[in-house]
């Protein structure tokens, strides 16, 4: 039951868009869709990332934020970076679903939305320049905050009209915890099932140092991805976050943090 | 088989206690360890100011143990108050965790967590990996530990245990001197070490800290040792911690004089109904090898 990062190779980099980039790894990780990895960069950080491909490929994206994420951006095929998992739990795959997913919140449900049958898939995105996947996912239902692609809006009225025309049966979500917790309350309005994956601080990935607890339930282990019973019962979710101290802070403050 | 335990006047449903450091950040993930049967849960140590500790990798696990620099994050104790506040509804003992550099730094925190519900203090002077705490500061030797457990006593009601290190010389010595200064009961022991783990490939050592505490099965043959050792030093019981993951852990540790048992490292190797597990195990255990309390398995390996 070792838990340490192995170096592995990237070997190939992807410019998703001017703030995105994808590492593809040389390393065949057998992952769910929406489990992570650990990423280790040695002598600086060590970061959790959701697999963007899993089975044949194996890739994370990742956006350019803080310090972290900047010495990733510097970094050129044939380097290694340090890798330990996969860790967390995955979606479970459902039939008549849709997926809606909020800036680098496709990430981990790109993969799922390669196995799922014929999902309806709705990518939201500040502006057109931050769309991830164009072509990976090129029936998406767009839309922009701005209207610079797609329809000008969120990614939730997208999903208001689109259940007005259709009773899915599983509703995905990833992306900003605001937008998560709004997919949740529609879905819970009509009674549709719910996953959503939700992401906190992490440090140990497997579930012993308690950091990335949410009420209770530690999102590295027991999520990253929690079904509607869980979500109904975590109150933390779209409220409340923990910093590196520990201290449980509004979930705005906590994204304003991990931004830096 | 009933494992009633009773520590320093604190009611146990049973004697597995979880160990500081390991899943104790908030009151709600208490209670789940609390759900899955721990007897006691003993809180992620609290300093009065908040700390981030040390860069990732804080916690890892190689073959045949774990090893953690997490370096006290923690947020500070006026917001550990709000965290910890309404105990008493977890229908188990919580134990504070309390750490600092000076006693006096102690003795801040034991008062701003007063009025919670905590049924014993546990001050770790045992750390490996902080600097400015634990073994890095000398808290280890029989004087820091004396003036340090002596500030800590007169500042609470409560009772005071005090976490020992598997690296310090003469451990009975210091466990001497703990029960001198008027600790309640012994724990034994941290983590030990500091070791380090190198990935030959990126040729750097692992954790952020570049060392850590090494804790699970390596740490348990050590751990046994030393609560022994301290069994014969004190007449106060000992929470024997140290690598314990199955029933049979349990029955040696409290064989080498253990009242209690910690259980930390083994929440990864069994998952978090470890407690469950490690009971149910020692009842069987009991059972069939013919005992009927386990009293009358403490200290048996003294002869």
């Amino acid at each position: 039951m070792a838990e340490l990062p192995e170096m592995v190779k990237i070997i190939k980099i992807v410019n998703e868009n001017p703030y995105v980039k994808t590492f593809f790894l040389d390393k065949k990780i057998d992952a769910k869709p929406g489990q992570f990895v650990m990423a280790w960069l040695p002598g600086i950080d060590e970061k959790p990332f959701s697999l963007s491909y899993a089975g044949n490929e194996t890739a994370i994206t990742v956006e350019e934020k803080g310090a972290f994420t900047k010495a990733m951006f510097k970094l050129k095929e044939g380097d290694r970076i340090g890798i330990r998992g996969p860790y967390g739990n995955g979606f479970t795959l459902k039939t008549n679903a849709c997926v809606v997913a909020g800036g680098c919140g496709i990430a981990p449900l790109a993969p799922l939305i390669e196995r799922l049958k014929n999902p309806f898939v709705i990518q939201g995105a500040r502006s057109k320049d931050r769309i991830i996947f164009e072509r990976r996912f090129a029936s998406a239902k767009i839309s922009t905050d701005d209207g610079s692609a797609g329809a000008k809006g969120f990614v939730t009225e997208v999903l208001e009209r689109a259940l007005a025309k259709t009773k899915f049966s599983i509703v995905y979500a990833c992306g900003p915890e605001i937008m998560m917790t709004k997919v949740f309350e529609i879905c819970e309005r009509h009674g549709i099932e719910c996953e959503a994956s939700l992401e906190r601080y992490m440090k140990c990935g497997f579930g012993v140092c308690g950091q990335c607890e949410a009420d209770g339930l530690r999102v590295c282990k027991d999520g990253p991805v929690f079904s509607s019973e869980n979500l109904r019962k975590i109150k933390d979710f779209g409220s409340f976050a923990r910093l590196k101290t520990g201290k449980k802070v509004a979930i705005n403050e906590y994204a304003n943090w991990r931004c830096q | 088989m009933n494992l009633e335990t009773e520590l320093c006047g604190i009611r146990l449903a049973n004697p597995t206690v979880l160990a500081s450091g390991i899943l104790g950040v908030s009151r709600s993930l208490l209670s789940e360890v609390i759900r899955n049967g721990a007897g006691a849960v003993t809180i992620k140590s609290i300093s009065f100011e908040p700390r981030e500790g040390h860069k990732n990798p804080t916690v890892v696990a190689f073959e045949g143990g774990m090893m953690n620099a997490v370096g006290y994050s923690n947020p500070g104790a006026a917001a550990a108050k709000d965290e910890f506040a309404g105990l008493k509804k977890l229908g188990a003992p919580v134990f504070a965790s309390v750490i600092g550099q000076a006693p006096e730094d102690f003795v801040k925190v034991v008062k701003t967590l007063a009025g919670l519900d905590f049924a014993a203090i546990e001050i770790p002077l045992s750390c490996l990996h902080t600097p400015g705490f634990g073994t890095l500061a000398g808290q280890d030797t029989p004087e820091k530990t004396h003036e340090i457990v002596k500030a800590v006593v007169k500042a609470t009601k409560l009772p005071v245990f005090v976490k020992l290190s598997p690296i310090t010389k003469n451990l009975g010595e210091v466990a001497r001197a703990a029960e001198k200064a008027g600790a309640s009961a012994i724990t034994a022991v941290n983590t030990m070490g500091p070791g380090m783990v190198i990935n030959i490939d990126a040729k750097t050592p692992v954790m952020g800290f570049r060392i850590g505490g090494v804790s699970g099965p390596a740490l348990k043959p050590v751990a046994v040792r030393c609560v022994y050792d301290v069994y014969e030093s004190v007449k106060i019981p000992i929470i024997g911690t140290g690598g314990v993951t199955t029933g049979k852990d349990a029955i040696e540790m409290m064989m080498a004089g253990a009242k209690v048992v910690g259980i930390g490292s083994a929440v990864h190797y069994r998952g978090i109904d470890v407690f469950r597990k490690v009971c149910s195990e020692m009842s069987e255990w009991l059972k069939a090898n013919g005992y009927s309390c386990l009293d009358e398995i403490r200290g048996a390996a003294h002869g």
